[in-house]
């Protein structure tokens, strides 16, 4: 395979990373909690996409911001009732409680859905751009992965709400004493969260097939996305999900596609050591 | 820090499995002998995320490679007692090369640098099939007793380990390295500014927390016979066992056998009945766990308990 195809499918894996993990980063930056939620809420939404398309014949892009809108009631219900009880606990009771609650969600899923692999197949053709070959299905997926990423982007910037969450994320206390209702902004976040989660695992069901067993290697992509670009912010996630699609299209070049995972693994573990606070991380949020 | 009733209730409650071959039948024995292993996997974890606090996950990471390592040997035709010695001292020396590394990181990095090993070692195991059997699994030579010996011989030796673990615990929570480590949990920098050698406290109670692991997986591929790589590093197991220590109680001396024979009696005789929702039940144990018993069974006031029933009955009785 010639690099420019590598490159090409390693951006457009990237993109759909960088959707996948934001939501995860932006909850682990602003709650100080590690969702172990992320992986379910993703596959979720895959497969929220997939049965109304499969039964009801509603198009995924119709379908999007229904999954976003279930998915972000979804988070703002489990932070609000569950999660803001113990949002200040160690780490190790945080991150058992979610893990506790994806094992509840999990169930569920496999239950009602079963694990057999769901992929929307819309058959859109493709491009050839100088030798590349690019379905339009992923570059559809690419295209949207990035306007959503970016809407966060702009929401978090200009929006009273995405201010409100940065300013509880700088510092809780001042955010509270400026009126601002922290335990609401942290329910918010985490729906946010979930919303990113649904509508990126809505994106992967038109490019991949989607199952419950990739809840568990979803979760590990948005650990590794996280450490390479570091915490809390949208341009992390972007520069770390693009590296992350980079890296793994091309070790799987290298190395062999069942390794491309682990290098990515071996990729964050160097960097935590390293350097924590990722790519573009800034300093503070460790 | 322990009192003589919890001496004895120990000892009661090792006499009580050790004896199962002789009064219970096969299934009893297993669930003993699981009860065991995971009673020696919750005492370990204890020095890590009890003792000193840190979240640590990679318990797995450490049952899982004290089986490989164990049955390779075994594989090889190194006899099984000395393979689990082998098992003991690799996964030891790993922990401790791992440790110097990871323990520079604290809080959310730490507990997703420990998860991430599990995964590595488990992506590397699975790839390395000249070594491994890869994705195919390892089979380890049997024992060639009557199963019924067998059953007995490797819940003693499980018990065994159980009692060395909790044995080194009590040990450790009554000696300066525990002091040390408890300190580390309350405020790492103060006690790095008072004098406590924090890497040292840290990296050694890394090392306790894993070489027993690794004695365990290794005795565990030598009595189930087959190895690989998903069911040596089940992620599920990494956060299994932290649980059991929570629920009995993390940071105390017989937390992790009372949480783990709490979980583990659950498990087998409740939730075995209702195979789809197993996981389910386990997280609803979780969320009840966290919100109900955050210090764990042992930390709840039972005199308390039982005087606000007497009351109630006092109070409801005719003068």
């Amino acid at each position: 395979m010639d690099l420019g195809q590598v490159l090409a499918n390693g951006i457009v894996l990237g993109a759909l990373y960088a959707c996948l993990a934001v939501g995860f980063s932006l909850v682990w930056g602003v709650l100080n909690v590690i969702n172990m939620l992320h992986g379910s809420f993703i596959i979720l939404g895959g497969y929220l996409t997939f049965f109304a398309w499969h039964l009801f014949g509603v198009h995924p892009l119709l379908m999007l911001p229904v999954v976003g809108a279930l998915l972000f009631c979804l988070g703002y219900f489990l932070q609000a009732v569950f999660i803001n009880k113990v949002v200040t606990a160690p780490v190790l009771t945080t991150l058992t409680l979610t893990f506790g609650l994806d094992m509840i969600l999990y169930n569920f899923m496999t239950v009602y859905f079963s694990a057999t692999p769901r992929q929307v197949t819309l058959d859109l053709g493709s491009i050839d751009l100088f030798g590349i070959y690019l379905p339009n299905e992923r570059l559809l997926g690419m295209a949207l992965a990035l306007l959503l990423t970016g809407l966060l982007f702009v929401t978090m910037r200009s929006s009273s709400i995405g201010r409100a969450i940065v300013a509880v994320r700088m510092d809780r206390f001042a955010a509270a004493l400026m009126g601002i209702k922290v335990n609401r902004i942290y329910a918010i976040t985490f729906g946010i969260g979930a919303l990113m989660a649904g509508t990126a695992g809505a994106l992967f069901a038109l490019v991949y097939p989607v199952t419950t067993n990739l809840t568990g290697i979803f979760l590990g992509k948005a650990f590794v996305v996280c450490v390479i670009g570091g915490l809390g912010s949208v341009p992390g996630a972007l520069v770390g999900g693009l590296a992350l699609g980079l890296i793994e299209s091309i070790s799987g070049v290298v190395f062999g596609p069942q390794h491309s995972l682990t290098v990515g693994f071996v990729v964050m573990l160097v960097l935590l050591v390293f350097r924590p606070t990722g790519l573009v991380g800034v300093k503070g949020y460790e | 820090m322990m009192s003589r009733l919890g001496l004895a209730l120990f000892a009661l409650w090792i006499v009580v499995l050790a004896t199962t071959p002789f009064y219970a039948d096969n299934s009893i024995v297993r669930t003993a002998i699981m009860l065991a292993m995971y009673s020696v996997l919750a005492f370990s974890w204890n020095f890590i995320g009890g003792f000193t606090g840190y979240p640590s996950f990679s318990t797995a990471a450490f049952f899982g490679l004290g089986s490989y390592a164990g049955a390779i040997a075994q594989t090889h035709g190194v006899p099984m007692g000395f393979a689990w010695v082998i098992a003991t001292v690799f996964v030891a020396a790993f922990a401790a090369g791992l440790g110097m590394i990871l323990l520079r990181l604290r809080g959310h990095y730490f507990a997703i640098g420990s998860i991430g090993v599990v995964e590595v070692c488990r992506l590397v195991v699975s790839s390395w099939s000249g070594v491994t059997g890869g994705g195919n699994g390892l089979n380890v030579p049997l024992l060639m007793w009557a199963p019924d010996t067998v059953g007995a011989f490797f819940l003693w030796v499980m018990l065994g380990l159980m009692v060395i673990a909790f044995a080194l615990t009590a040990f450790v929570d009554n000696h300066r390295l525990g002091f040390g480590l408890k300190c580390i949990r309350q405020n790492e920098d103060a006690a790095d500014m008072v004098g406590v050698n924090t890497t040292f406290y840290k990296v050694s109670a890394y090392i306790l927390s894993a070489f027993l692991c690794g004695t365990a997986g290794a005795v565990y591929a030598s009595w189930i016979g087959y190895i690989d790589p998903t069911d040596s590093f089940q992620i599920l197991l990494t956060v299994k066992v932290p649980v059991m220590a929570l629920l009995g109680g993390a940071g105390t001396v017989l937390g992790p056998a009372v949480g783990t024979a709490a979980f583990v009696v659950m498990e087998e005789f409740v939730w075995a009945n209702f195979l789809n929702w197993n996981r389910a039940i386990l997280g609803i144990i979780i969320v009840v766990l966290i919100f109900f018993l955050p210090g764990g069974l042992l930390k709840i006031s039972y005199r308390r308990m039982i005087n606000r029933l007497k009351g109630r009955e006092s109070a409801g009785a005719p003068v």
